[in-house]
């Protein structure tokens, strides 16, 4: 008998609360899509510090870390780690790029060959829509250039991918202080997209540039997954702030960034429970972390995991995570695998949020910077 | 929010109504847009091919072209072809003549094969056997302790001799945990294994060297309902490397199409045994085909809807409002509220509308409904005095004026939300009155009802086909009979509706689909 409340209920939401969008179109199309407002603003701070930022991760670090703890290893720095991204990616996904540059190479381009560039595409999981248009695009820039040199045809297909991916974001992470506040770091994603792995890296990589860190365990619904951040937090000396399990994820992030600010660490790290997009009461306890945080300190990143290997519903699990808390950068994972990770140029494009990080393996220091051209290169191979 | 299968064909079909045949040039417009369908459902492209393949012999067949409505057969082909490729084999777990039974679970990091190891163990638990987990995965932090929580929540005992974490050797632990399973009379293992990719040889040695030290009855494959188009490269490594004779698909809970099962199925003939639907422990169970299919193909989701519904309500809430609803008592903005409030917990509201069949063709309208419309409209009836709530018709302008004030909207927002109500209300009435409600009665009714209804959402005006169309059912007493019999009633009121739903739905389709869930609920 439910089913027909449900569907009775359902129906009945849909033409009260419905009726009043289908009444007022207006209202809705006046509104920007994304609501980029609060993102553009935490954005233009991001760009001041980015200046400052930058070198986290992407230059060479500054002089020695202070001498840690005795046995707490000291992780090699983040600069150079790009060198490693490409091997490793050049190990994958070869086959990839050859099959593109065979078919670009042909002697004559024919409706199959596109069709099998645009084929090649989709199984990189950029979706049918995203494929169809770079292959439209590309194709028409033959046409006028009338090229038929496949390195030419090469160099067209790598900025047309590099246009998806968005060459011009601003992808540094803001990991500076500010004043007597530590940056905060949000860390979150669905089940089993390697978020745990990802704070303990990203960890490592501070510590690597002489920062100090603190790990917040929120994540206090997993099966140990607090003593997981534990063992990662041990190994580089950061300080873990975990409770029990099954506390409230948000007072567990509201005591990290209190003692975050009383220890005068730089960089609060909040690792978050794993949670699908389409549990609302888990993403309403995900908004109401945020909130939480933000009573003292500004949250300065929001980190969005994504594997690799995920399909086009990262698309959908992107949009909702977005919605709810804000993102502001993605981390690819898994990039070390067969997967090529092109759900995000989809969410690139769609919500503007940059790729930051990519994750690279189970190493301890597989993480890097994302580089959109670097990444191409990589995908079509050197 | 994509469109569905049966939305894409039916615009492909539109053109050729009047056709009696399906011409060469139709049949690759119908493959084109399936493959699009599958391709956003994340079914692999070498699969997605040969799918098409047959699909377009069987649609050059008679059966199309001899059929009323075209749009439709083509889905139910694909749909059946679907079923069979999903369903064609079913397999339970071999269990051992000499036990222990070992299991040995592998996949992708992140799959959630310790979360599923958990269940497993639970599932075997309560079917009467006596499992052990034990803990190979010797790789990742604490992924020994997670097994260790979990195992205690299952009430199944671990066996975990090392500390894990990058300690020990996962072959030696499974080999040791067979005399432990003998030792203390456990008749099945589940070995839980790190994750690994399916180019890593060093560690797909690793699981073949576990494989050939306990020499399993069942390697299970764990692989996430998420993952794109990557399933066939992993799946194929797994299948050459370790090999497996299952699969199991986790992560089912969430909105992902999940059309690698497909793919896993389509590249390895392995049969997909198990289905994971979340995070606690129960939520396992052994795998539908026939409602994987319908996912794949987004063809609304009545059953998963309707489960989902009856994990968030509370049965009390739902009796009141069924025995409100059954004495046909006046439907206020009281329960209008909780009943709100009720359908929040099932997630984003845009999400359930997708769920229900048909409502495809007003996927744009729904896409923009998201929950602050709800919350909205729910501030607006808290403002409202217990007395307003049961009569709305008692709401002038000035008490209009406070609503607004009260719940910070425009007084046009709130006299537009009461003349709606009105409407819905009016719309509750018939539908109590058109359900015969002790009965029971089947899908097809249900869902007669239904489409009416949404359109009326639509043009909220009261025209008279309208209500004809929703009293439809109540007129033919024997609506249960089949459901079948109901599009031309439910074509007639259609066809009088110019936007969005035109004559174009496929009731035809989506009624036998509906009418057979309803059938797999009932036993």
């Amino acid at each position: 008998m439910e089913y027909l409340i449900v569907i009775a209920g359902l129906v009945a939401v849909a033409l009260v609360v419905g009726g009043a969008v289908f009444l007022r179109p207006g209202r809705r199309a006046q509104r920007p899509p994304v609501e980029p407002g609060p993102a553009r603003g935490g954005g233009a701070t991001a760009v001041d510090e980015a200046e400052a930022a930058a070198p986290t991760i992407e230059r060479a670090p500054p002089v020695e870390a202070p001498p840690p703890v005795v046995e707490i290893e000291q992780p090699p720095p983040g600069a150079g780690r790009l060198v490693r991204l490409r091997a490793r990616l050049a190990r994958s996904q070869n086959a990839f790029g050859k099959t593109l540059l065979g078919l670009l190479s042909r002697e004559t381009l024919d409706d199959d060959a596109w069709e099998e560039l645009e084929d090649t595409l989709i199984t990189a999981d950029m979706g049918a829509a995203v494929a169809r248009q770079v292959t439209d695009d590309l194709r028409t820039r033959v046409q006028v250039l009338g090229t038929r040199d496949p390195a030419q045809v090469r160099e067209l297909l790598k900025d047309e991918l590099v246009k998806q991916i968005g060459a011009d974001l601003d992808r540094s992470l803001a990991t500076e202080p500010h004043g007597n506040r530590p940056a905060v770091l949000l860390v979150v994603g669905v089940n089993g997209t390697g978020k745990t792995t990802t704070c303990g890296k990203l960890a490592r990589v501070l510590v690597g540039d002489g920062r100090t860190v603190l790990l917040g365990a929120a994540d206090t619904f997993r099966a140990a997954a607090a003593e997981q951040l534990e063992t990662w937090g041990s190994r580089v000396g950061a300080q873990v702030v975990r409770k029990d399990e099954g506390t409230d994820p948000a007072s567990v992030a509201f005591d990290a960034v209190r003692q975050g600010i009383e220890s005068k660490v730089d960089t609060v790290i909040i690792d978050t429970a794993g949670r699908l997009h389409t549990k609302t009461g888990l993403m309403d306890e995900l908004g109401k972390v945020k909130r939480v945080v933000e009573k003292q300190a500004d949250v300065d990143e929001v980190l969005l995991v994504l594997d690799a290997t995920t399909g086009q519903n990262g698309m959908q699990q992107a949009r909702v995570f977005a919605e709810v808390v804000n993102i502001t950068g993605v981390v690819l994972t898994k990039l070390d695998g067969t997967a090529k990770g092109g759900i995000v140029v989809q969410v690139q494009r769609e919500l503007g949020v940059p790729v930051k990080l990519v994750g690279l393996g189970e190493g301890p220091d597989d993480l890097a910077p994302f580089e959109p051209e670097a990444f191409v290169d990589a995908i079509l191979g050197d | 929010m994509f469109e569905t299968l049966s939305d894409r064909l039916t615009t492909v079909f539109s053109s050729l109504r009047s056709k009696g045949r399906l011409s060469e040039a139709d049949i690759n417009a119908t493959a084109r847009e399936i493959r699009v369908a599958l391709l956003e459902a994340d079914v692999a492209l070498p699969v997605v091919k040969d799918f098409i393949a047959r699909v377009k012999e069987r649609a050059r067949g008679e059966e199309v072209s001899q059929a009323l409505n075209p749009a439709q057969q083509v889905v139910k082909i694909v749909n059946d072809e679907l079923i069979n490729i999903l369903g064609g084999e079913t397999r339970r777990i071999r269990f051992a003549k000499n036990p222990p039974t070992v299991i040995m679970l592998a996949g992708l990091q992140g799959a959630g094969k310790t979360t599923l190891a958990g269940k497993l163990a639970r599932w075997l638990k309560a079917e009467g056997h006596a499992p052990m987990l034990v803990a190979a995965d010797l790789q990742r932090p604490n992924a020994v302790q997670q097994l260790q929580v979990v195992g205690e929540r299952a009430g199944v005992p671990v066996f975990a001799p090392e500390p894990g974490s990058g300690v020990g050797d996962p072959v030696d632990v499974a080999r040791r945990s067979l005399e432990q399973a003998k030792h203390a009379q456990h008749d099945v293992v589940v070995i839980d294994t790190a994750g690994r990719l399916g180019i890593d040889t060093e560690m797909m040695r690793q699981a073949i060297d576990i494989r050939d030290a306990v020499s399993p009855d069942d390697v299970l494959f764990v692989v996430d309902a998420m993952v794109g188009q990557d399933a066939v490269n992993t799946a194929q490594a797994f299948m050459d490397g370790v090999g497996f004779d299952g699969v199991v698909l986790t992560k089912l809970d969430g909105d992902a199409r999940g059309g690698a099962a497909l793919s896993v199925r389509h590249i390895t003939g392995r049969p997909i045994m198990f289905a994971s639907t979340g995070e606690k422990l129960e939520d396992f169970s052994v795998f539908h085909p026939d409602r994987m299919a319908g996912r794949i193909l987004d063809m609304g989701d009545i059953l998963t809807l309707i489960e989902q519904a009856e994990q968030a309500f509370d049965a009390e809430q739902a009796e009141k409002m069924t025995s409100k609803f059954a004495s046909g008592e006046d439907f206020t903005l009281e329960d209008f509220l909780e009943q709100m409030m009720m359908i929040r917990k099932l997630g984003p509201i845009g999400n359930l509308l997708g769920m229900m069949p048909g409502m495809g063709q007003v996927r744009d309208q729904i896409s923009q409904i998201d929950d602050k419309d709800l919350d909205r409209v729910a501030a607006i009836i808290r403002s409202m005095t217990p007395q307003e709530r049961s009569q709305p018709k008692i709401i002038n302008g000035s008490r209009r004026a406070r609503i607004a004030r009260g719940s910070g909207v425009s007084v046009g927002e709130v006299s537009s939300l009461v003349t709606r109500f009105f409407d819905a209300q009016k719309m509750m009435r018939q539908m109590a009155g058109g359900m015969g409600i002790p009965g029971m009665p089947g899908g097809g009714r249900r869902k007669a009802v239904k489409a009416p209804k949404k359109k009326k959402g639509k043009q909220r005006s009261g025209d008279p086909r309208k209500r004809a169309a929703g009293r439809q059912p109540e007129e033919q007493p024997a609506a249960d009979a089949a459901p079948q019999g109901l599009p031309p009633g439910l074509g007639g009121g259609q066809g009088g509706l110019p936007p969005g739903l035109g004559g174009q739905l496929p009731p035809g389709f989506q009624m036998p689909d509906l009418g057979k869930l309803q059938g797999r609920k009932k036993k």
